[in-house]
C-alpha cells in the first residue's frame, strides 16, 4: 500500500516540476540560437544620416514616423542576434511634427489625407494639435538615431551645425538643435563619442533633392569646390561630395566599425514628380480645336510681326512655326515657359515627353488655364480680330501672345534639369560604391530599389507596393519621404545586404505590418 | 502526516488542460482523473454530465457532486521568417460542476446539474503581430440541466433532459494590420454580448450485460448560442469619412457542437475498475465565425473556421487501496477539430495528449473529498491562419505554436 503512495507521490512531483509556460524547441529569444551576427558586431549601432534616417514622413518629423524610421527597424532586427545597447531616439514631443523655436512656429505638422465633403481625398496640415517641440529644449543624449532632417553631405562634419544661435541665418540645423551635445558639435563627432561598433550612412540625398523638388531653380555647383558658398537648392559638385564622402567613411570606420552605405535614389522616380504627368491638360475636342487655333494665330501674327521687322518669310516662318502647337482630344502635355533666347523669342514650348511636374503644383490653377493659355476678354478680342480676318497691331499681338500661360519654371524639372541631376546622382552612387568596395563594407542600392517600386512596384503578402501618390504605400504624403511601409522595404534591403556582406543571418521584417499614410479630418 | 504530505503535493502540483476547439473536458474529478471516461461508469452524481442513464443506479437516496478546476493554459507563437515571437498571458480559467441527484423510486432517479463545457480565455499581448486576428477572447457558457434516469430493468436504463445554455462573449481584436490614429494607437474592435441563451438536450441509456461489465452511450446535443444586438465598440478610430467605425451592434453565432460518447468499464476486481471511452464531437458545424454588424457602413466580418469533426479516445482506471483512499489514473488522446490552415491565435489547439491522475479521500461515509489533475502535452506545430484578406488577397498568419496546460481540480461527493 505504502509503495502505490509513494509511486504516486513521485509522480505527481514530477508533474508539478513540468513547466507551466510552452517552450519552443528553438526560441528566438534566446539570443543568438537561432539568428546569428555573422563577423558584424551590433552591439552598438549608430545610424548617420538625413530626414530618411530620421523617419520624417508627411513633412515633418514625429514620434511614430521615429518609431518607424529604418534605423530603428534594424536595431529591432539586430538585437534577435546578439545583446545590443538600447537604440536611442531623439524622439519629438509630439506627433503633430511642427517644430517651434522658443515659442515661435517654424516648421508645419505633417500632413494627413483629408477628406471633405464630396469625398475628395487631399493631403492636408494636421491642426488636430499645435505643435509642442521646441528647439530650444535640449535633449540629454548620446542618440543612437543621428538622421537630422536637411543635412547634406558636408553638414555632417560642420561644427556648430547644432547652434540654437545659426538656425535663423541657416548655418544651424534646428532638428540638431534639439540634440545636439553641445552648441559647438558636429554630428560626426557626437556619433564618434559613442565608439560605434556598427553604423549606417545614407547621406547625399539633400546634394541633389533641394534642386530637384525646387524645379531646378537652384544652380548646379559642379566645379565649384567651396561647399561653403552652396545655396539649399544646390547641386552640390560631385568632388566635393566624394571627399567629404570618403573621409565620413574614413572615420567612422577608424576604430574598426563595420556598416552599411546606402545610396541616392534617382529624384525623379519619387512620387514627387510623378503624380502630375505632362500630359494632365485633358481637353475635350472643341477646346483642343480652340487650342490649336489659338496657337496656330500665336504663331502667324509672330511670322508676320517678324516680316513687318524686316525678316526675310522663310526665315520668319522657320522659327514661328515652333509656336504652332496642335491640341488634341484627350490628354496633352502642358506648355512651360522657358528662358527668352534667339531660337525661342517668346519664352514658352510644349513640354516634352519625359519632362517632370512636381506635387505641389497648384491644381486649380491648372484646371483654370495654368500650363496652357489664359483666355482673358481682351485675348479674345484680338482672336475675334483675327477670325474677321484683320491685323492686329504691335500692341494686339502683345496682347494675343499674353495669353500663353505656361507653368513656372520652379514647378517643372525640364529635361536639362533632370540631366544635370542624374549627372550628379550616377556621379555620388559611383562614389559610394567605390567607398563601400574599398572599405569591405555593405552598400545597398537604393537607387534601384526605388526604381523598382517605381516601375513595376514591390511585392508583399498584403498586395504591392508602388510609387503612387497616396494609395501606392511607399510615398508619404510629402511625396518624397517614404511611408512606414517604404522604411520596411529599405531596411529588409539593408538587412540582405548586411547579411550578405558579413556573413550575419538578421531576419527582415514583414512590410504588411508597417502603415502607409494616416488618415485625418482634423485639419482646416 | 503522509497523507498531508500527499495531499499537499497533489494541491501544489500544477496541473493543465483541455480538449481541442473551445471545448472545455473538465466535467468531475473523479471521471477526469480516469482520463474523463465514465459513459459507463456508475460511481457518484458526475454521471448527470457523462450518463444521466447512470444515475438510477447509484445506491444511495442524495447524490451530490460539486467541483471546480484551474486552468492555466498557455500559448507561445514565434515567426521564424520575421523573428516574431509572443506568449499568452491567459487568466486562470475556472470551469465548475454541481450535480444532484435523488431517488424518487426504485425505477426513477431525478438529478439537476450545472457545468460548463465550453469556454476560451486567450490574451495575447496587445498589437501583438496577430492582433488583426485576437488580443484576447473570453467565452463562457453555463450549462444547467434537469434529469430524469428511468431504469427499465437491472440491466437496462435510459436518462436525459433539457439543456439550458446561458453563455456570454467578450473580443477585442485589431482591424487589420496596419490602421491606426494619428497618434499611431491601432484601430480595434471588442464585440460584447452577456446573458445570451439557448437550448438543447442530453440522452443516454445504460446496459449492464454483467455484474461486472457495463456498457454506455451518451449523446450531448448541438447548440447554437446565437448573439443578437451584442455591443460592438470600435477604439482609436481615425477621424476620416474613410474609416466609418462608429460604435453599433452587432449580431453572431457560435456553435456549441453535438458531442457522442460511448464506452464500457469493466470491473475486474473490488479493487480494480478500467474504463474506456470513445467521443465524437460534431465540430463540422462551426464552418465561420461571423459577426454581422449593424451599421450598414461596417463590413461584416467573415472569418472561416471550417472546424471537422473530431474524436476523442480514453482510457482510465481505478484503485480502491483501502476505506480511505481510491486512486485513479488516465489518458485521452484528444484530436484537434482545426484543420490545417484554419489555425487561429484565439483557439490555438493542436492535437493533445492528456495525462490525469487523482485521487478520492474517504472523509466519511457520506463525505468524500475529489482531487485530480490534469496535464496536455502538445507537440510544437508550425501552422498557418490563411484565410484573412486584405485587398482581396489572402495573407496567411503563420509560425511555430506550443502550448500546454495544467489543470488542478477539487471536488466533493456527498451521498445519503
Amino acid at each position: 500500500m505504502m509503495k502505490n503512495y509513494r509511486f504516486l507521490a513521485v509522480g505527481l512531483l514530477a508533474l508539478g516540476i513540468v513547466s507551466c509556460e510552452p517552450d519552443l524547441d528553438h526560441p528566438i529569444d534566446e539570443k543568438g540560437s537561432v539568428y546569428s551576427n555573422g563577423e558584424a558586431d551590433f552591439t552598438h549601432y549608430v545610424a548617420l544620416g538625413n530626414s530618411l534616417t530620421a523617419g520624417y514622413a508627411d513633412n515633418a518629423l514625429y514620434i511614430t514616423g521615429q518609431t518607424n524610421s529604418y534605423p530603428n527597424i534594424l536595431a529591432g532586427q539586430f538585437a534577435l542576434t546578439q545583446e545590443t545597447d538600447e537604440f536611442t531616439i531623439p524622439y519629438m514631443n509630439d506627433n503633430a511634427g511642427g517644430l517651434l523655436a522658443n515659442g515661435q512656429q517654424i516648421t508645419n505638422n505633417r500632413l494627413v489625407l483629408a477628406t471633405d465633403g464630396e469625398g475628395n481625398n487631399s493631403p492636408s496640415v494636421y491642426t488636430g494639435m499645435a505643435p509642442t517641440t521646441d528647439i530650444a529644449n535640449i535633449l540629454e543624449g548620446p542618440f543612437s538615431n543621428m538622421g537630422v532632417p536637411g543635412a547634406k553631405s558636408y553638414h555632417l562634419g560642420v561644427e556648430g551645425y547644432g547652434n540654437l544661435a545659426g538656425v535663423q541665418a541657416g548655418l544651424a540645423n534646428p532638428y540638431f538643435v534639439r540634440f545636439a551635445s553641445s552648441p559647438q558639435t558636429s554630428v560626426m563627432a557626437d556619433a564618434m563619442a559613442q565608439n560605434p561598433t556598427f553604423f549606417s550612412l545614407w547621406i547625399g540625398n539633400n546634394d541633389v533633392l533641394g534642386y530637384a523638388t525646387s524645379g531646378g531653380t537652384g544652380v548646379n555647383q559642379a566645379g565649384n569646390l567651396n561647399p561653403a558658398t552652396y545655396g539649399s537648392n544646390d547641386i552640390t559638385d560631385p568632388q566635393v561630395f566624394a571627399s567629404v564622402y570618403s573621409g565620413l567613411v574614413q572615420t567612422l570606420t577608424a576604430n574598426g566599425a563595420g556598416g552599411v552605405l546606402i545610396n541616392i535614389p534617382d529624384v525623379t522616380s519619387i512620387a514627387f514628380f510623378n503624380t502630375v504627368p505632362n500630359n494632365a491638360l485633358v481637353l475635350d475636342a472643341q477646346t483642343a480645336g480652340n487650342l490649336t487655333a489659338y496657337f496656330s494665330a500665336v504663331s502667324q501674327v509672330f511670322a508676320g510681326g517678324l516680316m513687318a521687322q524686316g525678316v526675310p518669310q522663310e526665315q520668319a516662318m522657320a522659327l514661328a512655326a515652333q509656336y504652332a502647337i496642335t491640341f488634341n482630344e484627350g490628354p496633352n502635355r502642358f506648355i512651360i515657359d522657358v528662358p527668352v533666347t534667339q531660337t525661342n523669342p517668346l519664352g514658352f514650348r510644349q513640354m516634352t515627353e519625359d519632362e517632370l511636374i512636381q506635387l505641389q503644383v497648384d491644381q486649380s490653377a491648372l484646371a483654370s488655364g495654368y500650363g496652357s493659355v489664359k483666355l482673358t476678354a481682351e485675348v479674345q478680342q484680338v482672336l475675334g480680330l483675327l477670325m474677321a480676318g484683320g491685323t492686329p497691331t504691335a500692341e494686339q499681338a502683345n496682347i494675343l501672345f499674353s495669353g500663353v500661360n505656361g507653368l513656372d519654371d520652379a514647378d517643372v524639372l525640364d529635361s536639362t534639369e533632370i540631366s544635370e541631376i542624374q549627372t550628379a546622382t550616377a556621379a555620388f552612387n559611383q562614389t559610394i560604391a567605390a567607398v563601400a568596395n574599398a572599405n569591405g563594407l555593405a552598400m545597398v542600392d537604393a537607387n534601384a530599389l526605388l526604381n523598382g517600386v517605381a516601375n513595376g512596384g514591390f511585392s508583399f503578402d498584403g498586395g504591392t507596393v508602388t510609387a503612387t501618390y497616396a494609395t501606392g504605400g511607399a510615398f508619404s504624403l510629402d511625396g518624397v519621404h517614404l511611408t512606414p511601409r517604404g522604411y520596411a522595404i529599405v531596411a529588409n534591403e539593408i538587412i540582405d545586404q548586411i547579411n550578405a556582406t558579413y556573413g550575419s543571418t538578421v531576419p527582415k521584417v514583414n512590410v504588411g505590418q508597417y502603415g502607409t499614410i494616416t488618415l485625418s479630418n482634423d485639419v482646416q | 502526516m503522509k497523507k498531508l504530505l500527499f495531499l499537499t503535493l497533489f494541491g501544489l502540483a500544477a496541473a493543465m488542460t483541455y480538449a481541442g476547439g473551445y471545448r472545455v473536458g473538465l466535467q468531475g474529478q473523479r471521471r477526469l482523473a480516469m482520463g474523463h471516461t465514465g459513459v459507463a461508469v456508475v460511481d457518484n452524481a458526475e454521471l448527470a454530465f457523462f450518463n444521466p442513464a447512470g444515475l438510477v443506479y447509484l445506491e444511495d437516496r442524495i447524490n451530490v457532486a460539486v467541483g471546480a478546476s484551474a486552468v492555466f493554459s498557455d500559448v507561445v507563437w514565434q515567426n521564424d521568417q520575421y523573428g516574431q515571437m509572443a506568449r499568452t498571458d491567459s487568466p486562470v480559467g475556472t470551469p465548475f460542476y454541481a450535480y444532484f441527484s435523488y431517488k424518487a423510486s426504485d425505477w426513477l432517479t431525478l438529478g439537476l446539474a450545472a457545468y460548463t463545457p465550453y469556454g476560451s480565455s486567450v490574451e495575447w499581448p496587445t498589437d501583438w503581430s496577430g492582433s488583426h486576428l485576437v488580443n484576447n477572447i473570453d467565452l463562457k457558457a453555463i450549462y444547467i440541466q434537469a434529469l430524469a434516469s428511468i431504469k427499465i430493468s437491472e440491466q437496462l436504463s435510459i436518462g436525459g433532459g433539457p439543456i439550458y445554455v446561458n453563455g456570454s462573449v467578450n473580443f477585442n481584436r485589431n482591424l487589420n494590420r496596419t490602421l491606426s490614429d494619428i497618434d499611431g494607437n491601432r484601430a480595434n474592435v471588442t464585440v460584447d454580448a452577456s446573458g445570451v441563451h439557448a437550448w438543447g438536450w442530453s440522452l443516454g441509456a445504460m446496459y449492464n450485460p454483467t455484474d461486472k461489465l457495463r456498457i454506455g452511450a451518451n449523446y450531448r446535443s448541438e447548440i447554437i448560442v446565437e448573439a443578437e444586438n451584442g455591443d460592438a465598440d470600435f477604439s482609436n478610430i481615425p477621424n476620416s469619412p474613410l474609416t466609418p467605425f462608429n460604435d453599433t451592434r452587432f449580431d453572431a453565432s457560435l456553435p456549441l457542437p453535438a458531442e457522442l460518447s460511448i464506452g464500457l468499464s469493466y470491473e475486474i476486481s473490488d479493487k480494480w475498475l478500467v474504463a474506456f471511452d470513445y467521443n465524437r464531437a460534431f465540430w463540422d458545424v462551426y464552418k465561420s465565425l461571423d459577426i454581422d454588424f449593424q451599421d450598414p457602413a461596417i463590413p461584416d466580418s467573415k472569418n472561416p473556421r471550417n472546424y471537422k469533426d473530431a474524436n476523442i479516445y480514453r482510457f482510465g482506471a481505478q484503485y480502491i487501496a483501502n476505506d480511505m483512499f481510491t486512486l485513479r489514473a488516465g489518458y485521452y488522446f484528444d484530436e484537434s477539430p482545426v484543420q490545417s490552415g484554419y489555425f487561429a491565435p484565439e483557439t490555438p489547439r493542436n492535437d493533445a495528449h492528456g495525462f490525469t491522475a487523482g485521487l478520492s479521500v474517504n472523509i466519511t461515509e457520506k463525505l468524500s473529498i475529489d482531487a485530480s489533475f490534469l496535464y496536455n502535452r502538445f507537440k510544437e506545430v508550425e501552422e498557418s491562419y490563411d484565410y484573412y484578406t486584405e485587398n482581396g488577397q489572402n495573407v496567411p498568419f503563420e509560425g511555430s505554436y506550443k502550448s500546454v496546460a495544467f489543470v488542478p481540480g477539487l471536488g466533493v461527493t456527498f451521498k445519503i
